[in-house]
């Protein structure tokens, strides 16, 4: 019985290549503080004249998944239609102490503690309902991480197809090519969400890839 | 003697639980302050339940959650492979956020720093 849920879920990307969506629900993903609101955000900017939600350097600032249907994007004469999911940030733990450094009260932190794990869980629950991934990841910052680990292996197990940025190249510390390196079977695009530095390429990709 | 509590869990053992057996008992496990050593690790769908049933039982006081150490699967270049084997998990370490630290990881080396209480 396991070799037959495994031919599904590993053949799953076929079926939906042939019974293709007029669509795509493309998740983005990653780590808090990667920038996935900002890129959100940057996306529904440049095709809707709308932003996604607010972004903010304190962690765990998006805490309910937030949904955006119909986003139109036309790359060298391809369009696109996608509706973007804008996730919570996962991560394994969350420490009210830590939003403390942010000026919060006690309440305050617990209250948004106890949001981010709700997040957390609705981040992981949206996997069984998209068409694509695409994982924000910042470039300053060491990609070996086990969430970073957990997202790939599960899009992989879903037979998902995955794009990743490489955000916050405009960072003095930036190594996008570390993230290449990492996962070097996915492709990667470097790009600055908050700057808009190789956004084109970025749409090129999602084309390419979800098109 | 004081020290952190180690439970190292074969391989065998390992694929004979139900997984939620086997998350059941690396959750409790951990809530108590140890350590426990996976010999052939979760598969990702595993680790994701994992965190889902980590994050319902954040409590903000007692326990915060949890540290995973484990290596990012092998990338399989045969076709054939790729299809029809099962993915197996690598050497996994999980423990408390409190007590268990990442210090460098690497695709096959990892560097972890374990705090006494």
């Amino acid at each position: 019985m396991g070799w037959m849920v495994r031919i599904r879920k590993r053949f799953g990307f076929l079926f939906k290549w042939i019974f293709k969506k007029d669509k795509m629900r493309i998740g983005i993903y990653g780590p808090p503080n990667a920038g996935k609101t900002t890129l959100a955000n940057r996306i529904l900017r440049d095709w809707t004249g709308d932003i996604m939600g607010s972004a903010s350097d304190v962690p765990h600032e998006t805490r309910r998944a937030r949904l955006r249907e119909g986003v139109k994007i036309e790359v060298d004469g391809r369009s696109l239609t996608i509706d973007i999911v804008d996730t919570p940030g996962l991560a394994t733990k969350i420490d009210f102490q830590e939003f403390l450094k942010f000026g919060m009260d006690e309440e305050e932190a617990k209250r948004r503690a106890k949001e981010a794990t709700e997040g957390v869980i609705e981040a992981i629950k949206w996997l069984d309902d998209l068409d694509g991934v695409l994982l924000v990841m910042d470039s300053a910052e060491d990609p070996f991480t086990q969430i970073n680990v957990t997202i790939v292996g599960n899009i992989e197990a879903r037979g998902l197809p995955l794009l990743i940025a490489a955000n916050k190249i405009d960072l003095p510390n930036a190594s996008p090519a570390r993230i290449k390196s990492a996962f070097p079977q996915h492709p990667v695009v470097p790009i600055s969400a908050l700057k808009g530095l190789n956004i084109d390429n970025l749409y090129k990709l999602l084309a390419e890839k979800f098109g | 003697m004081e020290g952190v509590q180690l439970n190292l869990i074969s391989k065998d053992r390992l694929d004979k639980m139900p997984t939620m057996e086997k998350l059941r008992m690396i959750l409790d496990e951990v809530k108590a302050g140890k350590i426990v050593v996976l010999e052939s690790g979760l598969s990702p769908e595993e680790e994701a339940k994992l965190i889902e049933m980590t994050m319902l039982e954040i409590d903000h006081e007692n326990f915060v959650g949890i540290e995973v150490e484990s290596y990012p699967q092998k990338v399989v270049k045969s076709f054939f492979k790729k299809f029809f084997s099962k993915k197996e998990g690598r050497l996994t370490l999980i423990g408390p956020a409190n007590r268990l630290k990442t210090l460098e990881k690497h695709e096959d080396q990892i560097r972890a720093l374990v705090q006494f209480s």
